[in-house]
């Protein structure tokens, strides 16, 4: 339908060259017009320009965009297997990684951790764990593992870092409870809990534009409906109600299908604020002078709201939905912390944080804590985000 | 379809006709918004935007609709162009084969002929142009909707884009590249697009500052008389309405007080509303200015939802007798062509303003 954007500046570059007089207004002065010098760029452009002079959007934008890929290559940036356990390694402390090894040789530089040698103290019924200066864990970067397939269909036999050995364990940031290492499962915990606010907000986009595009568009009883609906939806505390609805997720079906269940969970309730949004934009949209020469155009309501009403808006919602992902991502965390979302054997964060449920295992593991902060930097990215493309988002303004 | 299209169904009745030359005619037009007050949205009543207007429109001609703000002008141009549903009355448009059809009774789907032949321009060239389209897109669109080749779309957009002044490369630009009045003229190709017959020109040129009023007024002459246009031009500034109307019609709170042709409307008015809209017009003459015997106008515009007994005009009339008091007048015609809703209208010897030179 539309040529791309350099098509059409090339197209006026060419204009602008083709002569200085307007034609065909040559002859009346009184026709010429003093044009403004504006150059031609398309919304995006503008707002991407914009964008960038936001810096703290811009950081956050690096973030996500880190955060994704982690999610999207976890197998290959996870040094261990999440699910492997040892009993070996209950709630193993971190490991500090040495450059350098001194030997009957000298000094030479070989990256590596010392393995644990483990003791069990009588007196307080804990393992204590001491340094195996015997036992040397020699580190490297894309070192051989299992056979695996990235994003599902390249296959690789190599990790990007973890022990040189696979047979050896290496906690950068410690174990848990059945002594599986934490940074291989909060890499993998990525991936539900930053795709849980992705899906559950394309949910509730989907509601939201729906729902209150009809009630924008339409207006009378059907907005009157619709916007009680979400005054209803609204005044329910949301936890409750969260727990209300998974408590009806069948008790035996399958974790990833409770991490569906989940999402849709999240955005009936995510979808009210979308929806309101949209309405808002409809209504003051629907009376613009440019929809109504639409209409005086012949076009149909679904082309007024396809080609003329959406546009406009689309920027606002893309940067509405960014500040509505951390909400999913806070409400999935929240009610697999209270063992009501999702369940192991899924990883997400809010199931890695539920082992730090009671205070013991803080203070003997502190550890066990830093899944909270992958959320912390997540939410903050994310509304950083949604805050530049706010205000990037009307470059006409 | 065809078998319920209201010309068919009207056969039975009585067919409307309009004379030859007229173009367009209201009969009886009406267009209420209701209020509703309270929770249960009881209906309190209605706003009478335009009431009860007659009012015809000759081929060929500029037939100036002027009034103060509020007094039903535009919505009598957008219920035309029917981007309003008349509450009551009759549109009557005369196609170029001599067929009438009632407008006011058409639905969406049975308007889609009309839309290419009854254009509209609007009053603020800032909003009236989608940001996020192009120019061609703009003015091409309603030839992409009546189903026109691309490549004769793209042809007809640079014609046109000639015709209104501005430079045919323009074509791949968005709206903000231009100033008001650059702007204004993208508009008035838009309305070009189609041929039409009718061009309602609502408040086309208030938005613009003066001398750009000035070019875009004489723009639109060239384009009638090269095109043969009609034009429906509502507009509050008597100026320019002196300026470019063969006709002009007077509007208060929903009703036509008076119609005329131009000079005779200006030189000697019937109604007193009339007059004293046309005396309200600042003087750049300061000679002109002493001459000013016509009473100021007192009071406010009546509420058109609560309009006056009698005379809609009779509390701020200079002249009212008990008889505006109790008595609606009716819109009746005067000898040469004149129309006016007023009693006294042969008695009254009102004061108009001379040409301007």
């Amino acid at each position: 339908m539309h040529l791309p954007f350099w098509s059409r500046i090339r197209k006026t570059r060419q204009g602008k060259l083709a002569g200085d007089e307007p034609i065909g207004v040559g002859d009346n002065p009184l026709l010429r017009e003093e044009t403004t010098g504006a150059s031609e760029e398309t919304q995006w452009r503008l707002i991407w320009r914009r964008f960038r002079r936001h810096h703290l959007a811009m950081g956050g934008l690096v973030v996500v965009l880190m955060l994704y890929g982690v999610a999207a290559c976890a197998e290959f940036l996870a040094p261990m297997n999440p699910r492997a356990f040892d009993s070996k390694y209950p709630y193993a402390p971190p490991q500090r990684v040495r450059m350098f090894h001194e030997s009957e040789e000298g000094v030479s530089f070989r990256p590596h951790v010392l393995d644990y040698r483990v003791e069990l103290d009588s007196v307080q019924m804990t393992r204590v764990f001491h340094d195996d200066p015997d036992q040397v864990v020699d580190l490297g970067f894309f070192v051989e593992t299992e056979p695996y397939r990235l994003m599902g269909f390249i296959p690789m036999r190599r990790q990007f870092f973890g022990p040189v050995n696979p047979d050896h364990s290496f906690f950068l940031l410690g174990a848990d409870r059945l002594g599986r290492d934490l940074l291989s499962r909060m890499i993998y915990g990525t991936r539900i809990s930053m795709t849980v606010g992705l899906i559950g907000v394309t949910l509730s986009l989907v509601l939201g534009i729906t729902l209150g595009g009809m009630s924008g568009y339409f207006g009378g009883w059907i907005d009157n409906l619709i916007q009680r609906l979400i005054e209803f939806l609204q005044s329910i505390p949301s936890i409750p109600l969260w727990l209300g609805l998974s408590a009806a997720i069948p008790p035996r079906v399958d974790p990833l299908m409770v991490y569906f269940y989940i999402t849709i969970i999240l955005s009936i309730l995510g979808w009210t604020g979308l929806g309101r949004v949209v309405r808002g934009k409809f209504m003051s949209l629907k009376t613009e002078d440019f929809v109504l020469a639409a209409r005086l155009d012949g076009c149909s309501s679904g082309r007024i709201i396809r080609r003329h009403m959406v546009p406009s808006f689309m920027s606002h919602i893309i940067a509405t939905t960014t500040l509505a992902i951390p909400h999913m991502i806070i409400g999935e965390t929240s009610l697999s912390f209270l063992g009501l979302g999702l369940r192991p054997p899924v990883i997400s964060w809010g199931v890695l944080l539920q082992e730090a449920q009671n205070i013991r295992t803080v203070a003997t593991a502190p550890w066990l804590l830093l899944p909270g902060a992958m959320v912390a930097v997540a939410v903050l990215a994310l509304n950083f985000l949604g805050d530049g493309l706010r205000d990037a988002s009307d470059p006409y303004a | 379809m065809s078998e319920t299209t209201p010309q068919t169904a009207m056969a039975g009745t009585t067919e409307p006709t309009l004379d030859t030359d007229e173009l367009l005619r209201l009969e009886s037009l009406c267009v209420h918004f209701p209020i509703y007050k309270g929770l249960l949205r009881r209906h309190a009543g209605d706003v009478r935007a335009v009431d009860d207007v007659h009012l015809s429109v000759k081929k060929g001609e500029v037939l100036g609709l002027v009034g103060e703000s509020g007094c039903g002008k535009t919505t009598t141009g957008r219920s035309i162009v029917r981007i309003l549903k008349p509450t009551s009355g009759k549109i009557l448009y005369q196609e170029e084969h001599g067929k009438v059809v009632d407008l006011a009774q058409l639905n969406d789907r049975q308007l889609f002929k009309y839309r290419a032949d009854i254009r509209m321009v609007f009053q603020d060239p800032f909003s009236s142009l989608n940001p996020r389209l192009t120019v061609g897109d703009i003015i091409g669109e309603v030839l992409e909707i009546q189903g026109w080749r691309k490549s004769d779309i793209n042809d007809r957009v640079r014609y046109l884009l000639e015709k209104v002044g501005l430079r045919p490369e323009y074509v791949g630009r968005f709206p903000h590249a231009f100033s008001g009045g650059e702007r204004q003229r993208i508009g008035i190709a838009r309305s070009l697009a189609t041929n039409p017959r009718l061009v309602v020109a609502d408040e086309s040129v208030s938005a613009l500052d003066v001398s750009i009023q000035a070019q875009t007024i004489n723009l639109l002459q060239d384009l009638q008389e090269e095109f043969g246009l009609t034009y429906l031009f509502v507009a509050h500034d008597l100026s320019v309405v002196e300026h470019i109307s063969d006709r002009v019609a007077v509007m208060y709170v929903g009703k036509i007080v008076e119609v005329a042709d131009k000079d005779s409307l200006f030189g000697s008015p019937k109604h007193p509303y009339t007059e004293a809209l046309l005396h309200s017009v600042p003087k750049p003459d300061p000679k002109r200015r002493r001459l000013g015997t016509v009473p100021k106008l007192k009071g406010e515009v009546a509420d058109p939802a609560n309009p006056p007994r009698g005379c809609y005009f009779h509390p701020r009339c200079p002249y009212a007798q008990d008889k505006c008091r109790v008595e609606r007048p009716a819109l009746r015609a005067l000898p040469g062509g004149r129309q006016v809703a007023c009693h006294f209208a042969e008695e009254l010897d009102l004061e108009g303003i001379p040409a301007v030179e």
